[in-house]
Order: structure tokens, then C-alpha cells, then sequence
């Protein structure tokens, strides 16, 4: 199915062809190979990128979450403060303004790597937060008074009753937003991450073929989340196992 | 109403407790004495504050006046006194409430590896011997969802019983049992009350009450209305309110 999805669209494009110039992503020639593996060698990139991203945005949502949800009013409208104005920041702004206006501010200088991460992962909190609270909302009062009743204190019933089964419940959500980041890492190409965009662009500059080469970006992204998507399934199946039925 | 009972003092004790919330009182000055190893069983009309009752002496709500004592500790609203009265109570829930994501061996031992700081091995041990108790060993790796409703409720008992608890709440504990499975946790309840285990029971299950409670409590609109031996409420219920709640559920 995902197979012939990416040979149709393929096909789809073919059909146009007016003054295809596939030569310059042509693996049978020299240069067409050396074109190819430059554009390739961005995937490494982008893949670091967004999942070092995912990984703190999750931690970061988790940590806002948790106090959205606590019954003293102070936590909750900091947390939802944090996630009302970094929701309000369209990401390359936020890219932008990490990369260029932070070393001036605190004096510390970041890579364009870190600055990404940074700016990606901030933007990306703030839903995940509001995807955690919604998850750990939904597990009902019962969970919570079954687990205080063993003794459990707060900190334990998160842990052991209440992520576990929140964390099954959001899978999917987590599923999207990692499709998301994976996305809006073509953005970090503006401040010169050398990702998948970047090396399309620089390629672009020194042949003159943006058809071809953004042809070839598309599709290196679409395999790329395809790939992605199979595995939040999987791993979504093997989880539901264990689910309530 | 204040019944003292047994020469040690109360082992629960209820003193002027009241609750509101908002505008609506759902506990009116509630004065309670249970002594160890009673058996009481709390019955009424629904919103008559009988859950609200048992879920006080746990903190699961928390009362607006008076004071909760279990075993000379106070129930407040701070941690450290919640703590150390949740390890002395335990609680059976009307929808079971068994953690969905873990066997049923692992919902009996998070309790006393968490609760307790017991570990693996000795929390299996325990969990093993109350699995036994309530006669579904054999259901030890399956998950709750596998297990008919009966067998939920027996797993939910022994989760309690495996932090070895002085006092076990009931709340409503069959009624959201098929009527065919309402007996086997009835059995398991009596057999508990056998060990000399102090309970407090809310429930409509009368035939229950009969054979196990040594003191019935009738509550309605958040009072405690009558308190009697099961013998004389029965047959001689002195209130109206009471005389009336009897005749609608045991006459159809």
C-alpha cells in the first residue's frame, strides 16, 4: 500500500515531463551519484535533529504538564502561560531568534545544531504538553484512589499507575508530533544545519535544477516519515496489547 | 447514637464530623464509635452520604469539620498523616478499579514494593498467599480485562489485603457485579469477616448484612439516623426513615 502510494506519485510526476533534467540525481552517471549521495548525506542530520528535539520536547511537555494539573492555581497558570506564549511563536521566529538573539543576551555561544534543538524542542513542548495533559486527564479518578489506597504516594501513582497507561493512550499523538519535527527541521536549513533541505538548496545554487532537486527532497522526506509512521504503529500495536478491552 | 464499644475504646472514632460541598451538606454531624474487629455495615437511600462516609476515613475526601480518628491518629489533609493511615486501610472500590496495564500479580505486589518498600520476592510471596486466599491463583499472570467481574473484585480484596490492613472499607462492593457473581465476593467478604478483620461495609446487599454485621447503620440526607444490631433493625427498624427504606428494598 505505503509501496504503491510513493510509486504513483512517482509516476504522477513523470507524466509531466515537459524538460525533465534528471541527470543531475542520476545514479548512473558520476555526477548524477555524487549529486545524490551530497543530497543524502543531510538525512543523518535531520534524523539527530528531530529526534534529539523529540526527546527533550518530551521531557520538557512532561514537566509543564505535571503542574497544569496540580489543584494550587499558581502551577497551573504558570504552566499554561508557558505554553500559551511558546505556542504563539511561529518556529523559525523561535529558530531566528535562539540562533541570533541568544548569544548576544546570555553571552554563551551555540552551534547551529544545538540552536535547532533548542528552538525545535522548546516550540514542540509546549503540545506536548498539552498532549500529556489531555492523556493524564483521561485515566479516570479511580486510578488515582486505587493506587493511594496501596500506600502510593504522588510521585509512585504517576510512575507506576498513571503514565503508563496515559503514555499507551497518546501514542499516537506522540506519533504525529514526531512526524511534525521531522518536518519542521527543514527549517534549521535557514540558519546553515546542513540537513536535508540545506544540501537540496546548495545543490539547487550550483546546478540549476530545482525541479529535480526538490523532486528528490520531497521524496526523501516522504520514505522518511513513511518509515517513521510504520513504526509508531508497530509500536503502538505491541503496546495495546496490555490495554483494557 | 454515640455507642462506645468494646472495653479498649473506639478504634474508629467519628466526633462531630460534617462535610459540605458548596451549599449541599453531605455529612451532618456525624458521631461514630467502631471498636476493633466490629463489622459494620452502612446502608440508605443513594446521596445519602454513605460512600462520602467510608471515603473520609481514608482521606479520600476530605471532611470539613470534627475529627477522624483511626487507631489514636488523626485523618488530616497532610501527607504524612494520609500516608500512615492508608497503610492501616484498606479499600475495596464498586468498579473494581485494578490498574489495567499491569498481570494481576503486579496489581496485588505494587502496593507492598511501593507502599510498603517491601521487595520482589517477598511482595510475591504475599501477593501469592492472599491470590490463594481468594481462591484465583491460577489467574496470577492474566490481565484484569480477562477476568470475569467477580474474579476483579476478589483481585481488588486481595490487593488491599496484601499491605495487611487493620480496617477494610467497602464501598458498594457488588454493585456493579452481574447477579450471578455477587455471591463469590459475598463469600470472600464473610470469610474476612471470619479473621476478625474490623470492616466497614456500604452496601444493599441485606442478606449480607444479616449474616456478617454486627451493627447496622441506617443514614439518610447525610445523617446518621439509626444505629442497631442487625436482629433489631431488621424486624424493628425504630425511625420512619428507616422503616420506609426497609419496606422499598425488601419488598419487591
Amino acid at each position: 500500500m505505503r509501496i504503491f502510494t510513493l510509486l504513483s506519485s512517482l509516476l504522477l510526476l513523470s507524466g509531466c515531463s515537459g524538460n525533465w533534467g534528471w541527470y543531475v540525481v542520476n545514479p548512473a552517471t558520476p555526477q548524477g551519484w555524487i549529486n545524490l549521495k551530497f543530497m543524502l548525506s543531510g538525512l543523518v542530520y535531520t534524523v539527530q535533529l528531530s529526534a534529539t528535539a523529540i526527546a527533550i520536547s518530551i521531557v520538557v511537555g512532561l514537566l509543564v504538564a505535571l503542574p497544569g494539573l496540580s489543584p494550587n492555581k499558581w502551577l497551573r497558570g504558570l504552566s499554561r502561560s508557558y505554553v500559551e506564549v511558546v505556542r504563539s511563536v511561529p518556529i523559525l521566529v523561535l529558530i531566528l531568534w535562539v540562533y541570533y538573539g541568544l548569544p548576544p543576551v546570555t553571552g554563551i555561544t551555540i552551534g547551529v545544531f544545538w540552536a535547532g534543538v533548542l528552538a525545535l524542542a522548546l516550540s514542540d513542548s509546549a503540545f506536548q504538553a498539552e498532549i500529556f495533559r489531555a492523556g493524564i486527564q483521561s485515566i479516570s479518578r479511580g486510578q488515582y484512589e486505587a493506587a493511594y489506597s496501596v500506600s502510593l504516594g504522588y510521585r509512585d501513582t504517576m510512575r507506576y499507575v498513571i503514565l503508563p497507561q496515559a503514555i499507551r493512550r497518546i501514542l499516537p499523538a506522540l506519533g504525529n508530533q514526531l512526524v511534525y519535527m521531522l518536518k519542521m527541521s527543514s527549517l534549521v536549513s535557514v540558519i546553515g544545519m546542513q540537513e536535508l533541505t540545506r544540501k537540496a538548496n546548495e545543490l539547487v545554487v550550483s546546478e540549476y535544477r530545482p525541479l529535480e532537486i526538490y523532486t528528490v527532497l520531497v521524496l526523501e522526506y516522504l520514505v522518511l516519515i513513511l518509515i517513521v509512521s510504520a513504526g509508531v504503529r508497530w509500536l503502538e500495536r505491541r503496546m495495546k496489547t496490555d490495554e483494557r478491552g | 447514637m454515640n455507642q462506645t464499644a468494646g472495653a479498649q475504646g473506639p478504634f474508629i472514632q467519628f466526633a462531630q464530623v460534617s462535610k459540605h460541598y458548596d451549599a449541599f451538606q453531605v455529612l451532618k454531624n456525624i458521631n461514630l464509635d467502631v471498636a476493633k474487629g466490629e463489622r459494620i455495615v452502612i446502608c440508605g437511600p443513594s446521596g445519602s452520604g454513605k460512600s462520602t462516609l467510608i471515603r473520609c476515613i481514608n482521606g479520600l475526601e476530605a471532611y470539613g469539620s470534627g475529627d477522624i480518628i483511626v487507631n489514636g491518629l488523626r485523618v488530616g489533609v497532610d501527607r504524612a498523616s494520609l500516608a500512615a493511615v492508608r497503610g492501616r486501610v484498606g479499600m475495596v472500590f464498586q468498579q473494581f478499579n485494578l490498574f489495567p496495564h499491569l498481570t494481576v500479580i503486579e496489581n496485588l505486589m505494587l502496593g507492598p514494593m511501593r507502599g510498603r518498600g517491601m521487595s520482589a520476592t517477598a511482595a510475591r510471596e504475599i501477593a501469592l498467599r492472599y491470590l490463594a486466599r481468594v481462591r484465583i491463583p491460577e489467574q496470577a499472570d492474566k490481565y484484569p480485562r480477562q477476568l470475569s467481574g467477580g474474579q476483579q473484585q476478589r483481585v481488588a480484596i486481595a490487593r488491599s489485603l496484601c499491605m495487611e490492613p487493620e480496617i477494610m472499607l467497602f464501598d458498594e462492593p457488588t454493585s456493579a457485579l452481574d447477579p450471578e457473581m455477587i455471591s463469590e465476593v459475598l463469600d470472600v467478604m464473610a470469610e474476612l469477616a471470619e479473621t476478625g478483620m474490623t470492616m466497614l461495609v456500604v452496601t444493599h446487599e441485606m442478606g449480607f448484612a444479616r449474616r456478617v454485621a454486627d451493627r447496622m447503620v441506617f443514614m439518610d440526607f447525610g445523617e446518621i439516623v439509626e444505629v442497631a444490631p442487625p436482629e433489631t433493625f431488621f424486624t424493628a427498624p425504630k425511625s420512619a426513615r428507616a422503616q420506609d427504606f426497609l419496606q422499598k428494598i425488601l419488598n419487591h
